[in-house]
């Protein structure tokens, strides 16, 4: 007797809707023995995760500022996924988007007028869209594969940023430290919910939510997308331009992270240092996974990893869990969501 | 034993059916709080670990009449805002913020909490509820440095480097001016690995400076990997932040350490005592902010006898690391004779002195 997987001839839907259930199950019983074992209330564990991080209204809008780039990245990345196209590299878009706009920024430092946050954030998209451009040009003329020259890129991305804050854009009267000025007032978003630091960047999220919904489902490039990640062949013999599949999946990728980065640098952070993403372009491709590569679910799964987030620091506040302890129970949701997955397309036999 | 444990476990999930989703827990008397935030995990040694033995002296001192929380691991940026402030809500008195990349964020939170006091490490900013503190290294490190450049063969130092900001190149400058003082011929060579904490690249950088001819090498970034690199090459190393002689019991010649313990004592004494003003502290040998670890027993004892004469003139005020002249690396005076560097100038310090080789990236 022995227990193993059987694919199923058609995905099952009650496991589509059962398998983040049995994940979460999974997770909850597991930090249970986790929690115990280090001689921690699993109760006030639960409670410091999932609850403390939003019972206020500070908290809630928390959650929403670190959900919005996780969930403008991910949709931006997702159109590529579905086309199998793997840009892996968000994370040096975002920077290079937050370096776009914060040039502006720093460059229009004493104008102050309404057009200057527009002004970022195109400057924003078009940094962002111009790192993806490399990996999309690369591969589309040499056949370079994306994944290794967009991840490359990060690290390139980084360095430009270090090389900036410590040169030329560093704060004259900042004592040699790497960080640029603190923006003016116009070059920051406006708060959006009071007594919160919710800013408008996450209507730019909610915006990019309907559009991706709109475009998976009704237009005819994105179903020409789902057919050649689903079956490369058949798009090929269809005569599906996959050049032009390519361009987009990677530049939306990188316009999304583009927007995402200059909302962090004119949002929260406000002016230009390192690190000015806590690895939301890596993260993204997490809940891109997660949420299935689907507007709704990305949506949700965003909630659910900045919550996660929000739960370790609140784990280590409530009860000095150390950090590890909650990047190891963050892990192991994440873990049993994807694992757990494999039964909508397989059903486990004995044998 | 296991069944203990499997009950413990089913009454934990019951509890937790039950608890989850009530919103607040019951508050004992009433201790005052006092929060810390830490730009890297604990672990067993660095900048993160010298503040919390800080921490720790403060929970011995004042047992149950204080309560202390931290929170570890927390990135530079926009995530250390909440942090801060979220001790701050929870009704922290006074919360120490341990890396220049709070200062920021430590501001626009003790704006929105004028009752509560701040205290920022390394930085430059304050407020009428925000004080800054910080230690001389360069005075440990120029101790350090004598004994380095008594002890190299090759007369050719090394050094891992994390960012040329003023206060690491004041370590780099005083490093190099203690070596002088006992050997006129040495050489002083930097890597600069652009991270404060990266195991994998601090050890390339140290092994590429033994590999150049290094045989003392010192680092300012937070991991034991240079030390563990010198031990294995069978050179010698000068820790930084923490005693590393765990990792490199041959290798160590000494270590330029951190002790908050006292600063942060005084600091919480002075808010149970309603007293508490924000400070601009910057203390050195003399306040016993930077010391020397134990000093090898290779180091032969004149020279012991000469870093020790040396640390009592720092501490009273005798020798100053940057006494004049100083000489830049083209052999331009920044400080003439007689006098000593002031400490606007050491802030913002951004040359090499001569004896460092390579060029200060900038």
């Amino acid at each position: 007797m022995s227990l193993h997987l059987e694919p199923r001839l058609q995905p099952s839907k009650v496991m589509a809707y059962l398998s983040p259930v049995i994940a979460i199950s999974l997770t909850l019983f597991v930090g249970v023995l986790l929690f115990t074992a280090l001689g921690k209330s699993p109760a006030a564990a639960f409670h410091a995760f999932f609850i403390k991080p939003i019972d206020n209204w500070y908290g809630f809008g928390e959650l929403l500022i670190k959900a919005s780039p996780l969930a403008l990245i991910a949709l931006g990345l997702s159109v590529g996924f579905r086309a199998n196209i793997w840009n892996i590299g968000a994370e040096g878009q975002l920077i290079v988007g937050a370096i776009a706009a914060g040039g502006v920024a720093l460059a229009l430092h004493e104008t102050a007028a309404w057009w200057v946050l527009p002004l970022m954030f195109i400057a924003g998209a078009l940094g962002g869209m111009l790192w993806a451009a490399i990996p999309a040009w690369l591969r589309t003329r040499f056949n370079a594969n994306e994944i290794l020259v967009s991840l490359m890129l990060v690290y390139v991305a980084n360095l430009l940023l270090s090389w900036l804050i410590h040169g030329p854009w560093r704060d004259p009267d900042g004592y040699g430290f790497p960080q640029s000025l603190v923006f003016s007032d116009a070059a920051m978003l406006p708060i959006l919910l009071a007594g919160t630091r919710t800013h408008a960047g996450v209507l730019i999220t909610l915006v990019a939510l309907v559009v991706a919904y709109v475009f998976f489902r009704w237009s005819l490039m994105a179903f020409k997308m789902n057919v050649t990640g689903l079956a490369p062949r058949a798009a090929a013999y269809a005569g599906f331009n996959q050049k032009r599949m390519i361009w987009i999946g990677l530049l939306t990728g990188g316009t999304a992270a583009g927007l995402a980065g200059t909302s962090e640098i004119a949002g929260p952070i406000g002016q230009l240092l390192i690190p000015v993403s806590p690895g939301y372009g890596f993260s993204a491709i997490i809940v891109a996974f997660v949420g299935r590569l689907n507007p709704i679910g990305i949506f949700l799964a965003s909630l659910l990893m900045a919550l996660l987030y929000l739960g370790g620091e609140a784990g280590q506040m409530q009860l000095s869990l150390p950090s590890s302890v909650s990047s190891v129970f963050q892990g192991l949701l994440l873990f049993f969501l994807l694992a757990t997955d494999v039964l909508i397309n397989y059903r486990l036999r004995w044998s | 034993m296991k069944q203990n444990k499997l009950i413990a476990a089913i009454k934990g999930l019951l509890g937790a059916a039950l608890l989850v989703g009530m919103a607040s827990t019951a508050q004992a008397a009433d201790p005052v709080k006092v929060g810390f935030v830490y730009v890297s995990p604990v672990g067993d040694a660095g900048w993160t670990y010298q503040h919390d033995l800080g921490r720790k002296a403060l929970e011995e001192k004042f047992g149950d009449k204080i309560k202390v929380k931290f929170v570890d691991g927390v990135p530079e940026g926009a995530e250390a805002e909440r942090v801060i402030r979220e001790l701050a809500a929870d009704g922290s008195k006074m919360v120490f913020a341990t890396s220049f990349g709070f200062m920021n964020p430590t501001l626009k939170v003790a704006k929105a909490f004028p009752d509560v006091a701040f205290n920022h490490a390394t930085g430059y900013k304050t407020a009428d509820n925000v004080g800054i503190y910080n230690a001389r290294f360069y005075e440990g490190r120029y101790l350090a440095g004598m004994i380095a450049g008594g002890m190299t063969k090759t007369n050719i130092l090394g050094d891992v480097a994390a960012f040329p900001i003023p206060e690491v190149i004041q370590g780099i400058n005083a490093y190099t001016r203690g070596a002088l003082a006992v050997n006129p011929n040495i050489k002083m060579k930097v890597v600069w690995v652009n991270s404060w904490f990266d195991p994998g690249r601090e050890r390339e950088a140290a092994v590429a400076l033994m590999d150049q001819g290094a045989d003392v090498i010192t680092h300012h970034t937070d991991s034991t990997a240079v030390v563990a690199a010198a031990e294995e090459k069978g050179k010698y190393a000068v820790a930084y932040n923490s005693d590393m002689s765990k990792y490199g019991a041959k290798a160590q010649l000494t270590a330029v350490t951190h002790h908050w313990e006292k600063f942060y004592t005084d600091e919480v004494q002075k808010v149970l005592d309603g007293n508490w003003k924000p400070g601009n502290v910057w203390g050195g040998i003399k306040e016993g902010m930077v010391s020397l670890a134990k000093i090898s027993d290779d180091v032969p004892a004149d020279l012991k006898a000469k870093v020790e004469q040396a640390t009592k003139d720092i501490a009273e005020g005798k020798l100053h690391p940057f006494a004049g002249p100083v000489l830049d690396q083209d052999g331009a005076e920044k400080v003439p004779a007689g006098k000593n560097m002031d400490d606007e100038a050491l802030a913002k310090m951004d040359f090499y002195v001569k004896g460092v080789e390579g060029k200060l990236p900038k």
